[in-house]
């Protein structure tokens, strides 16, 4: 990319106001909706009314920030074991067929269960509360990395492999130097796609079972009866993903250098 | 052609890419393949046979699905034979017994382009190198840089990756890539395939440039007969499936060839030989309707 278009592509006069309008466009739709009371709507606070209890009360609170980080290191704990795990699985799965042929079945079998409906085994199972949310956000990432990385393998083109083995090179250097490079983006779909999933059943997992988080705030906020948390929670959630996201595509960038910025 | 003529490549460091054509000579002595035998019998190739000379030209016309790809796995070793044999200077490459292996005296330029993504130019062009083990790393590298920068000064894109280069470009690296390991054979498999006809005529003068320098046997693979005639000493056509050699065509069109060549009288009484041997088999493909065959 010359500097030119790059520069075209950070000047203020493209896109970015477009971003920037309709994010305001959203917050003045709320509001009016809320003050002409439009059925529904019109029991939430209004955004003036929840930004100010957010600066009034949420802000400096050491709580409302514990929340964050205490989702933040579920999301990143289950998020990495399903990693580590998640892309040898995978990689076995498409190298070896003998144990692909014994396992894979049974792998398809649990892939369609939600990660919700682990919960209660889940609880049953693993001897703290910490650990069984973990791991349920450990299985909402896991099969989605298992199964692209899987799917990376299967579509490594078969021409590369010939010309490596034409052109001399080991077993051992076609896996590190052929096959590993030809699932980085395999593995970034399944990273991309797990961080989604990860803040969804972390959310989720802790309104049902945890007495900490950002989920289960936004969920204290609808039992004691107040709108403006609840409304506070889903922004804090929104904006976590939204981080999320924008630090895992970092990370793919970096892990593949040949690839154009989108 | 002889040693010491003016267009005999500089010496480099490290292996030297002759320029002799005294390597690469290829016998294919009745070979058949039959893909899955207990089963569908599909018959690809039948009863092939060919001589080819150390640094010949050879081309391949035949209509889709003749089996032209499948002769170029079996020579590349990456699919065995199921009758006859293949000698490369008087040695077995491939016989019943023994499958052929694939080797860097014979390697192959994809019809869809093969670079790998992840690599530079440069790194893709002395990957075979790099991965023999043949010579430090440095070492390779230099040579790279200066096959490139002989080759149209290719050098100014050493850095760069292949996804970011036109579909010509990359194909020209990917010779080189094939080059820089001094095969005895390049095997091309219908490389500008997929290109505009401006691209298409670059791409023949570039790699009648490499191939007048270095003189390696060439097995090219193309159904566009034009392409065949002008960049080959040897047009063969092959009958639809199962592949056997329908006409071997001598092209004694001189050499360097450029532009003139193909409208010369010469080109089209040959052109003219061969045209209704391709048609009529690609007139039995179409009506066969088949899907092509790998």
């Amino acid at each position: 990319m010359t500097k030119a278009a790059l520069m075209k592509r950070l000047s203020p006069s493209r896109i970015r106001w477009r971003g920037v309008t309709s994010v305001i466009a959203f917050f003045v739709l709320w509001h009016l909706a809320v003050v002409l009371g439009v059925s529904g709507i019109s029991e939430l606070p209004t955004p003036v009314e929840t930004l100010a209890t957010f600066f009034g009360e949420y802000i400096a609170d050491n709580d409302y920030w514990q929340s964050w980080a205490v989702s933040f290191q579920r999301v990143l704990a289950g998020f990495i074991i399903a990693q580590l795990l998640g892309i040898p699985l995978g990689l076995v799965f498409g190298t070896n067929r003998r144990f692909r042929e014994m396992f894979f079945p049974v792998f398809e079998l649990m892939r369609p269960i939600p990660p919700l409906a682990w919960v209660p085994v889940s609880i049953l199972f693993w001897p703290t509360n910490e650990s069984s949310i973990i791991f349920i956000t450990f299985i909402g990432a896991f099969f989605v990395i298992v199964i692209n990385v899987y799917d990376g393998v299967r579509s490594i083109r078969n021409e590369h492999m010939w010309l490596a083995q034409s052109l001399g090179a080991s077993r051992l250097s076609i896996f590190r130097r052929i096959m590993l490079p030809s699932v980085i983006p395999s593995i970034a779909v399944g990273m991309t796609l797990g961080i989604a999933i990860t803040w969804n059943v972390v959310i989720a997992a802790e309104m049902i079972s945890s007495d900490s988080g950002l989920g289960r705030m936004t969920w204290e906020g609808y039992v004691s009866s107040t709108p403006e948390v609840v409304l506070i929670g889903m922004i804090s959630i929104g904006l976590a993903g939204y981080l999320s996201s924008v630090v895992v595509e970092w990370i793919e960038r970096r892990m593949m250098p040949w690839k154009e910025t989108r | 052609m002889q040693n010491g003529s003016p267009e005999s490549p500089p010496s480099t460091p490290g292996v030297q890419l002759s320029a002799d054509s005294t390597m690469g000579h290829l016998e294919v002595r009745g070979v058949g393949k039959i893909y899955d035998p207990e089963g569908a019998r599909v018959e690809a190739l039948k009863k092939c046979s060919l001589d080819i000379p150390a640094g010949d030209f050879i081309a391949i016309v035949g209509p889709s699905g003749c089996g032209k790809s499948t002769l170029l796995n079996i020579l590349a070793g990456f699919d065995n034979l199921t009758d006859g044999d293949v000698l490369m200077d008087g040695e077995p490459l491939a016989t019943l017994d023994d499958p052929p292996k694939p080797g860097s005296d014979r390697v192959v330029v994809f019809q869809n382009g093969a670079l790998f993504p992840w690599k530079t130019v440069l790194q893709n062009v002395v990957y075979g190198l790099v991965v023999k083990k043949q010579m430090p790393e440095s070492e390779a590298n230099d040579m790279g840089m200066d096959l490139l920068a002989r080759t149209g000064g290719l050098d100014r894109i050493a850095q760069v990756f292949p996804g970011q280069l036109s579909s010509g470009m990359q194909r020209r690296v990917e010779i080189l890539r094939a080059l820089i390991n001094n095969p005895r054979i390049l095997l091309l498999d219908e490389p500008f395939r997929a290109m505009d006809t401006v691209s298409k005529t670059n791409m023949h003068q570039h790699l009648l440039d490499i191939y007048d320098t270095y003189h390696k046997t060439v097995f090219f693979i193309t159904h566009d007969l034009d392409e065949a005639i002008f960049l080959a000493d040897t047009v063969v056509v092959m009958t639809t499936r199962p592949g056997t050699i329908k006409l071997r065509l001598n092209i004694d069109l001189p050499r360097p060839r450029n532009r003139h060549t193909i409208t010369s009288q010469q080109f089209m009484e040959l052109k003219q030989h061969a045209v209704s041997a391709v048609h009529e088999e690609a007139k039995k493909a179409f009506e066969r309707g088949e899907r092509e065959l790998a």
